[in-house]
């Protein structure tokens, strides 16, 4: 028995130790993860994000350096946290807070501590930031406007959230991210890819040198460069033409769908959504919900077309073979149809053809049009569809499936929607609103535009997009082939003559410029909104479509003037203008933009929400902007034009 | 059988074969602890990995030494061994160098030498020859008193130096004691002291104390021996004895570092902020080289690719800690091995031990194993956590030509003990 007694102990502390190694190694030990690590410290380099320019290569967005003090919680080690608190300038209860929320998301992760340092506190930071175990700073780029237009077109970046992080394993806490507009649309594009070095540590936090001499270390991949298709000084005018209104003003290019100028109005300076005001000013833009200024409305505002989208209808009735360009149509002031009657702005017995029918924007033309379309062949449902069919071939009804982040689909009725509010009969009366835009037909301003587009093309169009340039690399396919409409090349001419007369004798011909042979339809949209759950019908939207000039096309333009009454009163304006600005490069037409820097629609948005009745449309007085505000717009007018020549 | 033919397999191989696998692992260990870049030239003597390589080829000189000595040279010297040893202890009074706190070494050129190494083999000679002496009855309380002195003396000697950890390895001797015929008594008065002294310490003298009685009370009805009412009297006074001076002796002798390592041990401490305090101060050896260990996972991150040994985050890695490197580099795989070798190393020699011939031979070989294993037990024990931290170096493995001098002094004397136990009458 005895000699058993040291034997047994060897045995029993061999299977404790394994059993002690067991529990260190396996059930708690950690994985081999470099990244997890924490003898190795982990150096990420971002890389520049590419900058933007405009079309005619101004820049637009470039970077400046930003520095963000970064925590790894469980590798926070002793120090002086007073010392640590007045450098970075918080109190001692934030410290503790914001490393409590660090912890809470990841213990091993490193986590933004104080995001954007200024240059000054990082100076002297740096300095000291050895002692501060477990904390350290990054260094990652933030942008810089060049300018203050176009937030809606170049969007910002922010933090990356939870959700980016679980979706995408690029990216890290504290990382930034486009959110809106070209900066998301094209996030991989500008942002580059980052590196990372590891650096062996020793025990005092101390670096000792490249981990493996660096054999794990990738070199950041700088973002691209990046060329988009707006015009910054088309843009810019834009803007200053919409300012005080609300709506959207989409142009394109028609000869390769290039996006000149993207305006939603109200808009604000893109250089408030940087650095440490951006989510305090950011939750000031998205709690504005009655303005809206994040909400695109050139690309996410639908509307009803109204006229503009009578044009359509003039162009399936010619393909159909329903009407002819020549034929005469009786208005009686209106349209009978049923017992019921849709008026119209035409004198009572006027006859008009295709041409007349648009300058005059009659009516009774379109709704004769859109009835014998669906009742070519004796069945409106049959008839319906063609006509859907032929509008969709526009891009109307459906997401244009471009470069842009947001989008609408707008929305082109057939048979299949109607027979959800008709489902036993269905005639060509029960729709007849469609015939002149209104009704169940909705789109957005690109949509438009792009339809514009089409019509300027006789028959087809490119996917609009705002992509110009990728330092070289080949445009997506998608840009570059043009997409045909269903309506043949010889039923185009007719309805330009007739978008022709609009600006010659027609609804717009107070707007016409010397020198440009401009196409153009008004449109004017009745609306509603519901007030205190009443239907209430507010003042008109002001809609305008145009392209010129009439052969060659170089510009096609969509506006939508939020309650602005008819069409040719604002958007018509804004048209003209932004056609002559791009055609001719400066402005014969002083007195339209006097106008429209001079008028203001605010009281009109105003107005469902005093709470008080009010009248609408005629029974209106139109807003002229106080006088501090309307030598601002002028001071930006003059420094808009000195930028120009 | 083999070894009575050939005169080359006369020496016990498996003995040898662990003996070199174990310094063979604890060159490469030393090697991965103590390198620090890409550059190695392995024979730099201004590194320690590059020292232990000259230690390593003279150890070779050492055991060709060692067993060209004839056999009866360790029993017939053993005193005179013993003698020389503890005057080399005592010099260190006078000569001895001082080095963190203890005064353990000789300065000779550029070299240091410990003695307090050497002397644990020279006390087990000594022993062994007293106890194998005929005059020498382990049960008698007068050659147990002559036993003890012989290694109380070392003892003694050594923890004047400063050196506590090598004190508590002439602990290992009573493991040998026991195995010549100690009686039984010492076994369980040890055993006890060690339970009440926990006891004590983690749950307070007068819970220890009741504790103890009941026990007492229950044994007293239940129990197969009888105890009379006064020897139970005087065990119940001897324990609260005990008890109160462990706490006293926790209390007012022990230095502050020394009550915080065992209060760490004993999860006394319950004040979180103190328990972070502490694993940052003194007990961040420990903290780090579990760290280092639990970071190995299975298979380790290989060879000369643990990053908490090339970033030196546990000090003294390449010494008392190199058990750490071997659970880093070479992960579950790689320390159970270790642990494996060690005890197989260990019932090899227990096994020869028995086999002796001659008592001078068995309980030599009982000393062999027994203070290897204390070494194996309290340093890699204290590495993982398991006991308190005890600074003593890990046999063949850590860092030191004296250490790995002595264990091969001390394991190839036996060796060559056994070789001779077949022409020995």
């Amino acid at each position: 028995m005895r000699q058993f007694l040291l034997f047994l102990l060897v045995i029993l502390c061999g299977f404790t130790f394994i059993g002690r190694l067991f529990y260190l190694q396996i059930y708690k030990g950690s994985s081999n993860n470099l990244y997890e690590d924490n003898a190795i410290r982990k150096v990420w380099d971002y890389p520049k994000r590419g900058f933007v320019y405009d079309r005619n290569g101004n820049l637009l967005v470039g970077n400046q350096p930003s520095y963000d003090v970064m925590v790894i919680p469980r590798e926070v080690g002793e120090f002086d946290v007073d010392e640590f608190c007045e450098l970075l300038k918080i109190s001692r209860e934030t410290y503790d807070k914001k490393l409590e929320r660090a912890t809470r998301y990841s213990p091993r992760l490193a986590s933004p501590f104080v995001p954007q340092l200024s240059k000054e506190d990082y100076a002297v930071l740096q300095e000291k930031m050895r002692k501060f175990e477990g904390f350290y700073i990054q260094k990652r780029p933030l942008r810089k406007y060049q300018t203050t237009i176009g937030a809606n077109v170049l969007g910002d970046i922010g933090e990356v959230n939870n959700r980016d992080i679980k979706r995408d394993l690029y990216y890290q806490m504290g990382d930034l991210k486009g959110k809106q507009g070209i900066e998301a649309s094209y996030e991989k594009t500008l942002r580059g890819v980052k590196g990372i070095k590891f650096i062996q540590k020793d025990r005092f936090n101390r670096d000792i040198g490249p981990y493996k001499n660096g054999k794990f270390d990738t070199i950041p991949e700088q973002g691209k460069d990046i060329k988009i298709t707006i015009d910054a000084n088309l843009q810019a005018y834009g803007e200053l033409l919409m300012e005080n209104k609300r709506g959207g003003v989409i142009a394109i290019e028609p000869s390769s769908g290039e996006i000149l100028a993207m305006v939603a109005a109200p808009t604000y300076d893109p250089n408030i959504l940087v650095g440490r005001e951006r989510s305090k000013n950011f939750t000031k833009l998205y709690n504005d919900t009655i303005a809206k200024p994040l909400f695109n409305r050139s690309l996410q505002g639908v509307y009803e077309p109204g006229s503009p989208f009578k044009l359509m209808n003039a162009l399936i009735g010619l393909q159909e073979g329903v009407i002819t360009p020549d034929e005469k149509v009786t208005c009686y002031a209106g349209y009978k149809y049923a017992n019921r009657f849709m008026k119209c702005h035409c004198y009572r017995g006027r006859r008009n053809n295709m041409t007349t029918g648009i300058q005059e924007s009659c009516n009774a033309y379109f709704a004769t049009t859109y009835r014998r379309i669906l009742d070519k062949n004796g069945n409106a449902s049959e008839g319906i569809d063609t006509w859907s069919k032929h509008a969709q071939s526009f891009g109307l009804g459906n997401f244009l499936n471009n470069d842009l982040f947001v989008g609408q689909k707008g929305r082109i009725p057939d048979r299949a929607y109607y027979k959800r509010i008709y489902p036993k009969s269905f005639y060509s009366t029960y729709t007849i609103s469609n015939a002149i835009g209104q009704g169940e037909v909705q789109t957005t301003p690109i949509q438009l535009a792009n339809m514009a587009c089409a019509i300027a093309n006789r028959g087809y169009y490119y996917t609009p997009h705002i992509i110009k340039d990728i330092e070289g690399e080949p445009l997506p396919e998608k840009f570059t082939k043009p997409k045909y409409t269903t309506i043949e090349r010889q039923y185009f001419d007719p309805v330009i003559e007739g978008m022709h007369a609009v600006y010659k004798n027609g609804t717009a011909k107070f707007l016409n410029v010397k020198d440009i042979e401009i196409c153009g339809k008004t449109g004017t949209v009745e609306n509603f909104a519901k007030i205190d759950s009443l239907k209430t019908q507010l003042t008109d939207h002001s809609i305008f479509l145009a392209f010129a000039p009439k052969e060659n096309p170089k510009i096609a333009i969509a506006v939508f003037v939020e309650n602005g009454y008819w069409g040719s009163r604002f958007a018509g304006k804004v048209a003209s203008l932004m056609i002559e600005k791009h055609i001719k490069g400066d402005i014969t037409r002083k007195d339209l933009e006097e106008w429209l820097l001079k008028h203001s629609l605010e009281d009109e948005y105003a107005k469902p929400y005093s709470g008080e009745p009010f009248n609408i449309n005629g029974k209106t007085q139109l807003q002229i902007v106080e006088e501090p505000e309307y030598y601002k717009l002028k001071r930006k007018l003059n420094q808009l034009n000195a930028t120009t020549n | 059988m083999a070894r009575e033919t050939n005169r080359y397999f006369k020496f016990d191989w498996i003995t040898i074969i662990l003996f070199l696998l174990l310094v063979g692992f604890g060159y490469l260990n030393i090697l991965s602890a103590s390198h620090s870049g890409l550059d190695i030239n392995y024979f730099d003597t201004s590194e320690p990995f590059g020292k232990q390589l000259i230690f390593i080829f003279l150890t070779f000189g050492l055991i060709i030494f060692i067993l060209a000595l004839d056999a009866k040279f360790y029993e017939r010297f053993s005193s005179i061994i013993y003698i020389a040893s503890m005057l080399s202890l005592v010099g260190l009074f006078l000569f001895g160098k001082n080095v963190n706190g203890a005064t353990s070494w000789y300065a000779i050129g550029g070299m240091t030498l410990q003695p307090s190494e050497f002397a644990k083999a020279a006390t087990a000679l000594a022993v062994a020859k007293y106890i194998s002496d005929l005059n020498t009855d382990i049960n008698h309380l007068k050659d147990q008193l002559r036993t003890f002195i012989i290694i109380i003396i070392p003892a003694l000697l050594v923890l004047l130096q400063n050196d506590t950890g090598s004190t508590v390895v002439y602990g290992a001797f009573f493991f040998v004691l026991y195995r010549e015929g100690l009686p039984k008594i010492y076994l369980t008065i040890g055993v006890l002291v060690v339970l009440l002294s926990i006891l004590a310490l983690k749950f307070g003298a007068i819970t220890t104390t009741i504790t103890a009685t009941l026990a007492l009370l229950l044994f007293r009805f239940w129990g197969k021996i009888k105890l009379s009412i006064l020897q139970n009297i005087f065990l119940i006074i001897m324990s609260t004895a005990l008890s109160f001076g462990v706490q006293f002796f926790y209390k007012s002798v022990l230095k502050p570092h020394q009550q915080d390592r065992i209060s760490l041990w004993l999860r006394l401490e319950k004040d979180p902020q103190k328990l972070e305090e502490m694993k940052r101060t003194f007990a961040y050896n420990l903290n780090e080289s579990e760290k280092a260990i639990s970071s190995g996972g299975f298979s380790g991150k290989g060879f000369m690719e643990g990053t908490r040994t090339t970033g030196k985050f546990v000090p003294e890695q390449h010494t008392d800690y190199i058990f750490s490197t071997v659970g880093e580099e070479w992960g579950f795989l790689g320390s159970a091995l270790v642990v494996i070798l060690f005890v197989l190393l260990l019932i090899r020699i227990l096994h020869l031990a028995e086999l002796q011939k001659s008592q001078f031979s068995r309980v030599y070989g009982y000393s062999v194993a027994a203070i290897i294993f204390m070494h194996f037990m309290i340093n890699i024990g204290m590495v993982m956590g398991l006991i308190p931290t005890i600074g003593i170096p890990l046999p063949m493995f850590s860092y030191g030509g004296s250490g790995l001098w002595a264990f091969t002094i001390l394991l190839f004397i036996f060796i060559k003990l056994d070789s001779n136990r077949i022409n020995e009458w």
